[in-house]
């Protein structure tokens, strides 16, 4: 499996989700600088946290816009297995590739701690190395994480089983108290409908080594590589040999 | 003729969607003895200069960069006013 992490200006979690990869799982992967437009091939994209040009206007909404990102949405949308985490997640749903949007946290406070996660959709290429109703605990890192949709598209999402991720006590109990930011139904991650792509706002990168102190964000990752191990979703096309080209049509244009 | 024209956009979260900014500002209005607000909402002011052949055409095209970027109708409602001079 080879996995391509977006690199944006402000991106700073893109390092832990190497290592979450190279090391958590002894894959490859390869960052993808923000002004390319070429996927390099690989299996998965992940748009990783931070605070892409430090998140002026609306968190994600300028990075959204960034060359790479029609790639990516072209990957999305046909099928391509892709992440978003934090900022990624803010990045996914300013590109409409998941519904919703992430606002301000209900107490206004940036809040970095772990928090309990109940895992509600085992059935994803995200999840599968999960057991739905597992307990994990994943760390957060964010000031907008409030996830907020209308309540059509809320009772859309729930009745498609597309809530992967929601905040939880320790006794698995999606209450007010274990909810960090006010997000609607407690939900933490969502897929969307084909469930290709997730967004979450907990970062399951941060628990992924053991010498992290926790390992329950790797299941993650072992989920996505037995997902393209399966065939599921799709390389992303190789870099088109245009140099070669060039370089011919070049030659055949000399005129003088 | 073309000309610069200076543009305002109003950016204020949608009706419904909950504004902790706002309300943080309301309790501490309250806690300053400013009795009777009953609800605050906080925004976003943005100006633009914008070249156009008018001031109709200023307005149409910083309403489609709004809806492209500058506000999400997701969560925010957004009104656009070409300033006067």
């Amino acid at each position: 499996m080879k996995v391509g992490i977006v690199r944006f200006p402000g991106s700073n979690c893109d390092a832990d989700v190497y290592r979450a990869v190279t090391e958590g799982l002894g894959e490859s992967a390869t960052y993808l600088w923000h002004k390319s437009t070429d996927l390099e091939g690989v299996d998965v994209v992940v748009l990783p946290g931070g605070f892409s040009y430090g998140d002026y206007l609306r968190a994600g909404a300028i990075a959204r816009f960034s060359p790479i990102m029609g790639e990516v949405i072209d990957f999305a949308r046909g099928g391509g297995l892709t992440l978003g985490i934090c900022n990624g997640f803010q990045v996914l749903c300013e590109a409409h590739l998941l519904p919703g949007a992430l606002v301000r946290n209900r107490n206004l406070r940036f809040r970095c701690h772990d928090v309990g996660l109940r895992v509600e959709n085992a059935g994803t290429p995200f999840t599968s190395a999960y057991a739905e109703g597992d307990l994990l605990h994943i760390p957060i890192a964010h000031g907008e994480g409030q996830f907020v949709a209308e309540a059509s598209t809320l009772d859309e999402v729930e009745a498609e089983e597309r809530v992967v991720f929601r905040y939880v006590d320790r006794r698995g109990q999606a209450t007010d108290a274990a909810n960090p930011n006010g997000s609607a139904r407690n939900i933490a991650g969502i897929v969307n409908a084909e469930g290709n792509i997730l967004g979450l706002m907990p970062h399951p990168e941060r628990h992924s080594l053991s010498v992290l102190g926790n390992t329950d964000g790797l299941g993650v990752f072992r989920s996505l590589l037995a997902a393209v191990a399966d065939g599921r979703g799709r390389r992303s096309d190789p870099a088109p040999p245009a140099a070669a080209e060039f370089a011919a049509g070049a030659v055949a244009g000399v005129s003088s | 003729m073309s000309r610069v024209w200076s543009v305002d956009v109003r950016v204020t979260p949608r009706e419904g969607i909950l504004d902790p900014a706002g309300e943080t500002i309301r309790r501490a209005l309250g806690n300053l003895g400013y009795e009777g607000v009953h609800s605050v909402r906080a925004g976003r002011l943005i100006r633009l200069e914008v070249e156009a052949d008018g001031a109709e055409a200023a307005k149409a095209s910083t309403e489609k960069m709004c809806e492209q970027l500058i506000a999400n109708p997701i969560i925010e409602d957004y009104v656009v006013r070409v300033r006067e001079g």
